[in-house]
């Protein structure tokens, strides 16, 4: 019974691994290549290490399972964010089917500095912003 | 049991071929890298089966370590585009 369930959490973590690598190939866009991949394959990996838990059943097994588990959920989203925005920093092109792209008024390319879009700052007078915007705030 | 690991093995192994060529037409250094990312997460999947398969749990402290250099190898890759490295291909 158990080794069905293991064998179970097998194929489903390999099966996960796979929907990923088949998005990362078919899928049109760096975001929504990460998207698939980043997902997926941490899915993947936990079903597999919960397969191989089961397998073993012993403590020090448990310890380095989880130990895997818990690494690839901290660092998966950390690693995506960061090449997502290296990406688009250096200009990826998006799909053509992208309905939004909230990040395109609010970015100065040449200067690398984001605006919230909620303060009405001219564009390319951000360098001191915060400054003014401190100093403001103290004066009244 | 036996069929199970091998059907998984060869699913993986199919995926690690798909992914590697995204590696090899991605149009730019960011799709690369996001192919090496998962690349390097399918063979911790490997390696965890491959341990379940040997009866051998010293590997899965290998499969650990694959996860932490994958990390910091995106990271740095990361670092590298936004510094200005190359900017296409």
């Amino acid at each position: 019974m158990i080794e069905l369930l293991q064998g179970l959490l097998l194929l489903a973590g390999s099966l996960f691994m796979f929907v990923a690598a088949l998005g990362v190939v078919r899928l049109p866009d760096l975001l929504t290549r990460m998207h698939a991949s980043t997902k997926g394959a941490s899915l993947g990996v936990m079903l597999l290490m919960a397969g191989v838990a089961l397998h073993f059943l012993e403590e020090v097994v448990f310890a380095r399972t989880i130990a895997i588990t818990f690494f690839v959920l901290m660092t998966a989203p950390v690693a995506a964010h960061a090449i997502g925005r290296a990406g688009y920093f250096v200009g990826i092109e998006l799909w053509k089917g992208t309905l939004k792209d909230e990040l395109r008024p609010n970015y100065n390319p040449l200067s690398h500095r984001l605006h919230s879009g909620l303060k009405k700052t001219p564009r390319g007078a951000d360098e001191t912003a915060h400054h003014e915007d401190k100093g403001d705030r103290e004066e009244s | 049991m036996q069929i199970l690991i091998h059907l998984s093995f060869a699913i993986l192994a199919i995926s690690m071929v798909l992914c590697f060529a995204r590696l090899v037409i991605g149009p730019s250094l960011p799709d690369r890298v996001v192919a090496l990312e998962l690349l390097s997460m399918i063979i911790v999947g490997i390696i965890g089966i491959h341990a379940l398969q040997s009866d051998e749990t010293s590997f899965l402290d290998v499969a650990i370590v694959v996860a932490l250099m994958s990390f910091l190898a995106t990271v740095g890759f990361a670092r590298f585009l936004e510094r200005g490295g190359r900017r296409d291909d």
